[in-house]
């Protein structure tokens, strides 16, 4: 027989962990003090922190909304009783308060500022269909195949015809399109396509459109290009690149991945050049070359022509951004495509371009983000963009000394438009994920 | 009984170009390069037609004229009364200098940070964070001015250096001066000096090479290679013998000795600079259009290359720090022996596209009054000649010609370090 006195016949209750490991403590003593070293960088970096935010914060909230001019500012300072030893520690905000309606739309007349608050509400109307799927009904995608021209008329105003004729060039080129594949076969029907409408807008669109508002006048006020200005510009030039650059970039992608050795090579060529030479360049070509390369008298708009360069600078980066989604691909997907019988074309709408596309979000958007940062350039050929703007504020005699505010502000912006451009990268991409965990 | 007969021989028709695949590649590529030649005759045909009109036609002789304007930060001599072209090459070395400082220091910079955002230590992961988006999302040009704002509003003026009661004082003993003309640092100088290598004569891209920092130069590069020897040489005997004989003080020996000697016999010392009238006289000034440049370039390339740098690390999977642990590798030996050779397949495609982007990107030193190649040839010098055609395509092929090496040379050693697959 054995001698034992006790044999425990239920399991003890749990005892609750030491306090050291949970709760906050346990948090902080596993990431934050985890050792010597790890506690040292941690003091270090609460100092750093402590001081940054010690000198910026009281800097911020300055009780200066409403200063006239920096020495108006300065005044309020010193009553307030913030001088440091350097004179008057604080923002000067009445910089942003007075002004802040011209770095949003440069000297766009301002009683018609409802015209781009408006174009820029439809924007996201019209991206609705395109960025959340989910939630907005997709007959709306008709809307966002409109908004473009609604867009230029309400911004540059003028006759409602002039958009209206514009659009008619791609109804005709759809409607050659439809009539031509079934006459004369795919090839044909897209070159045509292409022909036809040039034609229209080169020879006929001019006088259609004079001709059509003499009939019945219906126009805006109009507004001149170089009235254009701030984030407005900004964001004009932005968008506008970014929706021409995607399809442009396509095409592009599709000549480099060909097999036609001369329809490669000249679209090589055409990367491989723009990606080679800095924005600032080709701004330089859009601001004084490239008058010179149209036909004679031909003088066409200074935004027109930083679009077009801004455009094709970007078409080239999303060009090889979608070369690696289509690299990506593995060729079973190539080689599937053409054994269910799928023409060219066919196979990259139905079979090729959703996947690579979808591969190659991540670098879509960070190729927008880099293009909408790139929009600051236009300062440089002295477009008045937020910065260049900046500079005009600080020669004004009452904000003169003026820096940080400003910048600041700026900053500040870009940094929001920017961040949530990558944060719904990675909702797109969360969205679009069917691999299987 | 039914009789085979060839199939009737086919006659070429019109319409095969453009329906049988035999020759609609063919079709298509003769189209396009029709439409590309017409695209650029129209072009070429309009320009000349402008350019006739405005009485210029494409001439490259202002290149040879005298420029007119100054150049305060340069590498080589040159006065106002210099060529064109001598402006242009001093802009294009300046465009190199700002192009390799930045590419030291952000590499340098984004390794440290992207390691860092992988630290287990979470409030330091997440410092690097904001510092990672808060400079991805801001436009580098508002950087740069930002940057160079800040230079010209805190740094004092030098005259806050002088006298009893200064308000500003030289930092590291004396010999380096932050000032809100520049910052001035000591240069070496040799006292016994060899004297310059003048090199192509006096043509436009002339410059001088001073032959101390070659000889020093080859005295250390010579050091370098001994070192390598006793390394190898220690490997050997490791593989014979399984002992490997302690070589860190030859290698020390090797490297430093030769140096030393050669820059002591040709009389090494530093200039100091030193406040004298409104300004500082002797070292090297930087100015602040440069550092802020620099500055500005490099913290903005970093956020890019640290994202690449923590991609690639988190790309090399947990099982080789494992395997490498079993064999009972150090940590420090896990991270340089496993996980960074591998590691660096992944960065450096990326790597060298943002080197790209930070040498294109020094072009907006114009917007701090650097003069860089966009500054001279695209900026003062275009601006005075009205030669905006030549100007321009002189610019881009420089920019071409740096691209294109940039991913030449970069290419080569990512293939050098690939891996070699059976």
């Amino acid at each position: 027989m054995s001698d034992i006195a006790f044999v425990r016949t239920e399991i003890l209750p749990q005892k609750a962990p030491p306090v050291a490991a949970t709760g906050f403590i346990g948090w902080a003593r596993e990431n934050l003090f985890s050792g010597w070293f790890n506690s040292i960088l941690t003091v270090l970096s609460l100092a750093v922190i402590f001081s940054v935010l010690s000198s910026i914060l009281p800097w911020v909230f300055s009780p200066t909304w409403n200063g006239t001019s920096l020495a108006n500012c300065r005044e309020i300072l010193t009553a307030a009783g913030s001088v440091g030893e350097h004179g008057t520690t604080g923002a000067c905000w009445g910089v942003i308060r007075e002004r802040w309606l011209q770095l949003m739309f440069g000297f766009y007349p301002s009683e018609l500022y409802w015209r781009p608050i408006l174009t820029f509400v439809m924007l996201f109307v019209a991206l609705g269909p395109i960025l959340f799927t989910d939630f907005v009904p997709s007959k709306l995608i008709w809307f966002s195949g409109l908004f473009p021209f609604i867009a230029a008329w309400l911004l540059w105003g003028g006759s409602i015809w002039n958009p209206l004729v514009a659009l008619a060039g791609f109804a005709i080129g759809f409607g050659v399109f439809r009539y031509a594949s079934t006459a004369l076969g795919a090839l044909a029907a897209i070159i045509l396509a292409a022909l036809v409408p040039i034609l229209w807008w080169v020879f006929l669109a001019g006088p259609v459109a004079s001709g059509l508002s003499s009939v019945i006048p219906l126009e805006l006020e109009t507004v001149q290009s170089r009235n254009f200005g701030g984030f407005m510009l900004s964001i004009t030039i932005g968008v506008t690149a970014i929706i021409c650059s995607l399809p442009l970039g396509i095409i592009l992608a599709l000549g480099r991945q060909s097999d036609l050795l001369i329809v490669k090579s000249l679209c090589v060529g055409f990367i491989e050049f723009i990606r080679g030479v800095p924005l600032i360049t080709l701004l330089f070509v859009a601001s004084t070359l490239l008058n010179i390369f149209m036909p004679p008298g031909t003088n066409f708009d200074i935004i027109l022509r930083v679009l077009i360069m801004v455009t094709l600078f970007a078409a080239a980066y999303m060009a090889e951004v979608i070369r690696g989604g289509l690299a990506a691909l593995p060729k079973g997907q190539y080689e599937g495509a053409d054994s269910l019988g799928l023409d060219y074309w066919q196979a990259q709408r139905l079979v090729i371009m959703p996947q690579a596309l979808k591969i190659s979000i991540p670098g879509i958007v960070s190729t927008f983000i880099g293009v909408f940062k790139d929009t600051t350039l236009v300062s440089i050929i002295a477009l008045l963009d937020p910065l260049g703007l900046s500079n005009a504020i600080r020669a004004d005699a009452n904000w003169n000394g003026i820096v940080w505010e400003l910048y600041g502000f700026i900053a500040l912006l870009f940094f929001v438009f920017c961040f949530s451009m990558s944060r719904y990268s990675m909702y797109l991409e969360r969205k679009l994920t069917t691999d299987h965990h | 009984m039914t009789t085979l007969t060839d199939p009737p021989k086919e006659s070429f028709r019109l319409s095969m170009l453009i329906y049988d695949t035999r020759y609609r590649s063919a079709t298509i590529q003769v189209v396009a390069m029709l439409g590309f030649m017409l695209l650029a005759a129209w072009l070429i045909n309009n320009t000349a037609q402008n350019l006739n009109a405005l009485g210029k036609p494409i001439d490259f002789g202002f290149l040879g004229e005298s420029a007119g304007y100054d150049i305060n930060q340069r590498l080589i001599d040159y006065s106002s009364r210099s060529s064109h072209m001598r402006a242009a090459f001093v802009g294009l070395l300046n465009t190199l200098v700002v192009a390799v400082l930045g590419c030291l220091t952000a590499t340098v910079l984004g390794i440290i940070i992207g390691v860092l955002r992988l630290s287990k230590n979470w409030l330091i992961a997440r410092i690097m964070t904001v510092y990672v988006e808060m400079f991805r999302n801001v436009p580098v040009l508002l950087w740069i001015v930002f940057l160079m704002a800040i230079l010209i509003e805190t740094l004092p003026p030098p005259n806050a250096f002088r006298g009893e009661n200064a308000t500003a004082t030289m930092v590291l003993s004396d010999s380096v001066a932050f000032t809100n003309r520049g910052v001035y640092v000591p240069e070496p100088l040799f006292s016994r000096s060899l004297g310059d290598l003048h090199l192509f004569g006096e043509s436009a891209v002339r410059f001088d090479i001073s032959l101390d920092l070659v000889v020093v130069l080859i005295a250390l590069i010579g050091g370098i290679i001994g070192a390598r020897m006793v390394k190898k040489r220690a490997d050997r005997i490791q593989e014979a013998t399984g002992d490997r004989p302690t070589t860190w003080y030859l290698v020390l020996g090797l490297i430093a000795v030769p140096t030393i000697i050669v820059m002591a016999a040709l009389g090494f010392h530093l200039g100091y600079p030193a406040l004298k009238g409104f300004n500082f006289q002797g070292g090297t000034h930087m100015r602040n259009s440069l550092i802020a440049l620099w500055l500005a370039l490099s913290l903005y390339t970093a956020a890019f290359i640290a994202e690449n740098v923590r991609a690639g690390i988190l790309a090399i999977s947990k099982g080789q720090t494992e395997a490498a642990g079993a064999l009972g590798l150090r940590p420090s030996r896990i991270m340089r022996l496993v996980v960074l050779p591998q590691a660096l397949r992944v960065i450096i495609p990326p790597l060298i596209s943002q080197y790209l982007n930070l040498t294109k990107n020094s072009s907006l030193a114009i917007a701090v009054g650097y003069m860089d190649i966009t500054g001279t040839l695209g900026g003062i010098t275009m601006n005075q000649t009205g030669r905006e055609l030549e100007c321009i395509l002189m610019l881009m092929l420089v920019y071409l010609v740096i691209s294109l090496t940039i991913s030449f040379v970069m290419n080569w050693y990512n293939e050098s370090v690939k891996l070699r697959e059976r």
